[in-house]
């Protein structure tokens, strides 16, 4: 059973329909006992990173996130991987979960922002599961990114500056896109995920 | 980089796909979560359904049709017509739309776009601007196209970008249903006025048109409807010749 914490961030849809896709059982949820006796815990998310704290502490998640992140395998999208690191500054400084060093700031481009559209992903070496993705393009719509150390990257993708397109840590993966706005590709990534991380 | 979005766009009357302009000898072409399912598989970089219903019952079915769609395409989603308030907006991306456009009630309320922004975010809010060429410049049209404004569209691009719009649906009401290719000067115009993205539409009749967009404006995505219904061009036939012109796209 794969869990995916709804705490009230946009619309949780069409992941939940991605992962079924797949042949999971996937249960929507706020309630901490529902997230332990899952098998993966998905952290989806749109909207700023400072209202998205503010609803995981209201809701008294901060500290069980944290626990089961190094317990079993935890993804967050969008927003969700950037409530992974340490520290943002969209509607202030806010505190992250800290599953992976670094902050998320505004992004440098001399393009367009929000940065909305089907972008090429560069796989990093080392990371065999995802490099049947390597060009492929998905789908990304923001306006902050994750500034973080460079062993923490698996793929990025290039919009005027390289942007962190999937990261890991351990059993934590954060992918910046949206994999359920990604046609084929987003479904093949996270089945990458499902498959690589136990 | 980021790549050029190709963009079917499907009129939904009272819960049906239909084809027809202006209003007369609209033919039915079938369900829209199956259309829309069929041109996400096929390629397309995302859908657009403009909801032209006339009654409330049409309009409600429309919220079903974007919940079943959230649920089977894989690609995003816009959702406009008959958007008038922050009520319509709000039940729309609930239903799970991943934008929603709004257009006349926009003219006539622009604080519409900033609310819808601030409550929402920016990337969900897509306002469609209907223009046409007139002697001083070019006017917005409401109405579908049929009431002139008398606003500026160059004017109102910056005004409608300032309020928080996170892209701007272009239609030529001059070029639209006239196949001879979009409207270079008018995109051109918009393009290097705003600096958020804007999608092309009216006027594409048939292939090389997308290329010749792309190539001649800035412009981040065009729209086409007619072309892609009934299988008249596919949309890999679309993405073939921009990729033949050298036209950075996503493989279809």
């Amino acid at each position: 059973m794969i869990a995916i914490v709804d705490y009230g961030m946009g619309n949780v849809a069409s992941v939940s329909t991605a992962f079924k896709r797949l042949g999971y059982e996937v249960v929507l949820t706020d309630n901490v006992g529902e997230l332990e006796k899952a098998s993966h815990i998905i952290l989806p998310g749109v909207g700023s990173f400072q209202a998205a704290v503010k609803e995981i502490s209201e809701r008294g998640l901060k500290e069980p996130l944290q626990r089961l992140a190094k317990e079993k395998p935890f993804l967050g999208i969008c927003l969700g991987m950037q409530l992974l690191f340490t520290e943002g500054y969209e509607g202030g400084t806010s505190q992250g979960l800290n599953l992976i060093p670094g902050t998320v700031e505004k992004i440098k481009t001399p393009y367009l922002l929000p940065h909305i559209g089907w972008n090429g992903l560069h796989i990093q070496p080392g990371h065999p599961a995802f490099d049947p993705f390597q060009d492929k393009h998905v789908y990304f719509v923001h306006s902050f990114e994750a500034r973080t150390e460079k062993e923490y990257l698996v793929a990025s993708t290039e919009y005027g500056s390289d942007i962190p397109a999937i990261v890991q840590k351990d059993k934590v993966y954060g992918i910046q896109f949206h994999p359920e706005k990604s046609g084929e590709v987003g479904v093949g990534i996270l089945k990458a995920f499902l498959q690589e991380v136990k | 980089m980021i790549v050029k979005r190709i963009i079917p766009c499907l009129d939904v009357k009272e819960g049906k796909v239909v084809k027809g302009t202006n209003f007369v000898g609209l033919r039915e072409l079938g369900d829209p979560v199956e259309m829309a399912s069929a041109y996400s598989k096929a390629g397309a970089d995302e859908i657009i359904f403009l909801d032209i219903s006339a009654t409330n019952e049409g309009r409600q079915t429309m919220v079903d049709i974007v919940k079943s769609t959230a649920e089977n395409v894989f690609v995003p989603f816009t959702v406009g017509g008959g958007v008038r308030t922050i009520d319509d907006v709000t039940r729309l991306l609930k239903a799970g739309a991943d934008k929603v456009g709004m257009n006349s009630a926009a003219v006539a309320n622009p604080e519409l776009i900033a609310e819808s922004s601030a409550r929402f975010g920016a990337q969900c809010i897509v306002v469609a601007i209907d223009a046409k060429r007139f002697d001083d410049g070019w006017h917005v049209m409401t109405h579908g196209g049929s009431k002139d404004s008398g606003i500026d569209a160059i004017e109102w691009a910056k005004t409608v970008e300032q309020k928080g719009a996170g892209e701007i649906l272009l239609t030529s009401v001059d070029t639209d249903g006239v196949k001879d290719g979009f409207d270079i000067a008018l995109t051109k115009a918009i393009v290097d006025t705003v600096r958020i993205p804007v999608i092309a539409s009216g006027g594409c009749g048939k292939p090389e048109h997308f290329p010749e967009v792309f190539e001649k404006t800035d412009v981040s995505a065009a729209l086409a409807a007619s072309i892609f219904h009934e299988n008249t061009f596919s949309i890999k036939e679309v993405k073939d010749r921009c990729t033949l012109q050298g036209v950075n796209i996503r493989e279809a």
